[in-house]
C-alpha cells in the first residue's frame, strides 16, 4: 500500500516539471538580447555621463561669481557658440571652424607620425637584429629620447627655414622612439623557435621579415605606435603655438593673444577628443592586426 | 655498405666566458635508412643538443653529419623538425603553418592547386584536416603537436627529427599519438630519430635505442636493437617476452649503470 501510494505521485509532476523551463527562456531570448546590449551601453556612457554633469555644474558654481577669472560653462557656450555648433564654418582665410583647424594640426601628424612609424620601425628592426647596431645605436637613442620635443624646434626652424617642415620634424623626432624601442624589444623576443622554424625552412631575410618578425613583434611595434601618436599630438599643439599658420595649437595662442578665454576652453575640448581618437584607432588597428598572435 | 645518416666522432663543446664545458663527446652512429632511432638519456646529457647538431641549428665542434655522403652543418628541410613545444606559427591558421612550409619546400616543384592538395593531404595524414581553419590557440596541446607532425612530414624530409614530441602531453593523448607516429612510420618508411626520455616509448616505437651516458661529455653508452615485429600493438606487447627484456635493458642502463645524480 505504503510502496504504491509513494509510486505514484511523483510521476506526474515529471514531465510538467520538464516542459515549464524549456517553454519560458525561449521566447524571452531574443529580446533580452536586445535588453542586454543597451544595458552594457547604457553602463558605458551613463557613469561618465553623471560625472561630467557634475563637474560642469561645480565648474559653473565656483565661476559664476564676479571675481571669476575663468568663464564659466554658460558664458562659454553664449561666447564660443559658433565654434561649438559648426566646426566646419569658413569666413575668409583666419576665420575658419575648428574642425578645418584640427584637420590641419592632424594633416601634419599624419606626416610626421608616418615618417616616424617606417623610421621607427626599420630602426627598431635593425637595433633588435644586430648586436653591433643595438651598442652602437641603443646609447644614442637613449640619450636623444629624453630631449623635449619643442627642445629641437628652434634646430629644425634654423635647418628648414619654414615652420611647417619644423612642426612635421617636431612631431617626426617625438614619435619615432617609442617606435623604435618598442620594436627592437619586440624584435630581441621573437622565441627561439620560430627563429628555429625559420631556418629548417630556409627562409631568406625578406621572407623572415614578413612571415616571422612583422607578425611576431606586432603587438610591441603597436605598443610603440599607440605612445607615438599620443605624444605627436601632444607635440604639434605646443609647435603650432609657436610656429604659427591655421593649425589648432596656433588657434590656442591666438586666441589667448586676443583674450578669448572661452575659445581656448573650446578648443581644449576638440584636442582632447582628437587625442583619444586617434588613441583608440591605432589601438584598434593593433588589436585587429594581431589578433592570434598571443597563444 | 655506406650509412644513410652517419654521426661520425661528434664533440661538442661549449665556451662561455672562459670556461669550456664538453657536452657530447665522441658520438658516432650509423642509421640506415628508414630506421626509427630513439636517442634516451636522463636529462642534461645532452640529447636534444644532439638532435639540434643533426638538424643543423647547432654547429658542432669536431666532426660532423653526414646525410646519404653529403655533409651538412646547416638546417634545411631534408631535416625536418618536430619540436617539443609544437613551434606553431600562432598568428597562422592550423593549415596556413603547414602550407608556409609546403610552399617553401616546393616553390618551384608543385603547383598552386598542387600545394594546396599536398598540404591538406598532410593534414588529413594527422587526423587534423577537421581543424584547417583553426588557429593553434584554439585547439588542444595533441592537435598542435599533431600538426607540428604534418608540418614536418610535408617537407618530405629524408629524415625526421622529433625532440621529446609527446613530453608535454597527457598520458593517453601521447598513447593515441604514438600511435599516429606508428603508422605514419609504417606506411611512408621515414627515416626517423627521436628524442625521449619515456623508456615504454622508446622500446614501443624504435628499431634500435641509444642510450646515453650523463653528462658532462656525453657518450653513446650502448646501442639496443628491439626485435620486435611491426606492426607493433601496445597492449600485446605488455606481456611480450622480447618487449620486457629490452625494456629492463634500457631501465638497468638509466637506473643501475648511469644513475642520474643530482648536480654531478
Amino acid at each position: 500500500m505504503s510502496v504504491t501510494a509513494l509510486k505514484s505521485p511523483p510521476t506526474p509532476p515529471r514531465p510538467t516539471a520538464q516542459i515549464v523551463p524549456l517553454a519560458l527562456p525561449r521566447r524571452p531570448a531574443r529580446p533580452s538580447r536586445a535588453a542586454a546590449t543597451a544595458r552594457t551601453v547604457a553602463a558605458a556612457v551613463v557613469p561618465p555621463a553623471i560625472v561630467l554633469v557634475l563637474l560642469l555644474g561645480l565648474w559653473e558654481l565656483l565661476c559664476a561669481g564676479p571675481g571669476a577669472t575663468l568663464p564659466p560653462p554658460s558664458t562659454i557656450w553664449q561666447e564660443s557658440y559658433d565654434l561649438i555648433v559648426n566646426p566646419f564654418f569658413e569666413n575668409g582665410s583666419q576665420d575658419i571652424g575648428l574642425g578645418w583647424r584640427v584637420l590641419i594640426s592632424l594633416q601634419r601628424v599624419a606626416i610626421g607620425f608616418g615618417l616616424a612609424a617606417i623610421a621607427g620601425i626599420v630602426l627598431g628592426v635593425l637595433v633588435g637584429q644586430s648586436v653591433w647596431a643595438m651598442r652602437g645605436l641603443d646609447p644614442i637613442f637613449q640619450v636623444l629620447r629624453t630631449v623635449p620635443p619643442l627642445a629641437w624646434l628652434p634646430i629644425a626652424l634654423a635647418a628648414f627655414r619654414d615652420s611647417n617642415p619644423s612642426a612635421i620634424f617636431v612631431i617626426f623626432i617625438t614619435a619615432i622612439w617609442p617606435v623604435i624601442i618598442n620594436t627592437a624589444v619586440g624584435v630581441r623576443n621573437i622565441p627561439q623557435d620560430y627563429r628555429n622554424v625559420a631556418k629548417v625552412l630556409r627562409l631568406n631575410p625578406l621572407e623572415f621579415f614578413l612571415k616571422i618578425m612583422l607578425p611576431s613583434a606586432a603587438p610591441y611595434i603597436f605598443t610603440g605606435l599607440r605612445i607615438g601618436i599620443g605624444l605627436s599630438w601632444l607635440a604639434i599643439v605646443a609647435a603650432e603655438m609657436l610656429t604659427g599658420g591655421v593649425g589648432i595649437g596656433f588657434f590656442i595662442w591666438d586666441a589667448w593673444n586676443s583674450s578669448r578665454l572661452p575659445d581656448i576652453i573650446v578648443a581644449l575640448v576638440y584636442i582632447g577628443v582628437v587625442g583619444f581618437i586617434l588613441d583608440r584607432l591605432v589601438a584598434g588597428l593593433g588589436a585587429f592586426i594581431t589578433r592570434g598572435t598571443t597563444a | 655498405m655506406t650509412a644513410y645518416l652517419k654521426l661520425d666522432h661528434i664533440d661538442k663543446s661549449f665556451a662561455r666566458g672562459g670556461t669550456v664545458s664538453e657536452v657530447l663527446k665522441d658520438v658516432s652512429l650509423d642509421i640506415a635508412k628508414g630506421e626509427y632511432v630513439s636517442v634516451i638519456g636522463h636529462s642534461g646529457c645532452g640529447k636534444s643538443t644532439l638532435l639540434n647538431i643533426v638538424a643543423g641549428l647547432t654547429e658542432v665542434s669536431a666532426g660532423g653529419v653526414i646525410l646519404e655522403g653529403r655533409q651538412v652543418d646547416s638546417p634545411g628541410p631534408d631535416r625536418a623538425v618536430v619540436f617539443q613545444n609544437h613551434s606553431l606559427l600562432p598568428w597562422l591558421s592550423v593549415y596556413d603553418n603547414v602550407r608556409l612550409a609546403v610552399d617553401k619546400v616546393f616553390a618551384g616543384v608543385k603547383s598552386r592547386a598542387e600545394r594546396h592538395a599536398w598540404t591538406l593531404h598532410n593534414l588529413d595524414l594527422v587526423q587534423m584536416g577537421h581543424a584547417k581553419d583553426k588557429r593553434p590557440s584554439e585547439v588542444s596541446g595533441g592537435m598542435k603537436q599533431r600538426v607540428g607532425i604534418a608540418r614536418a612530414l610535408a617537407m618530405e624530409p629524408k629524415v625526421l627529427l622529433l625532440d621529446e614530441p609527446f613530453g608535454a602531453l597527457d598520458a593517453l593523448t601521447r598513447a593515441h599519438l604514438q600511435d599516429s607516429v606508428m603508422q605514419i612510420h609504417a606506411s611512408l618508411g621515414n627515416t626517423v630519430i627521436m628524442i625521449t626520455h619515456d623508456v615504454d616509448e622508446a622500446v614501443l616505437l624504435s628499431d634500435r635505442i641509444v642510450m646515453m651516458t650523463n653528462g658532462p661529455a656525453a657518450r653513446i653508452g650502448e646501442v639496443l636493437d628491439v626485435p620486435l615485429a611491426r606492426p607493433r600493438r601496445r597492449l600485446e606487447l605488455v606481456t611480450d617476452p622480447a618487449y620486457l627484456k629490452c625494456r629492463e635493458a634500457v631501465l638497468k642502463f638509466l637506473y643501475e649503470r648511469h644513475r642520474f645524480v643530482e648536480a654531478a
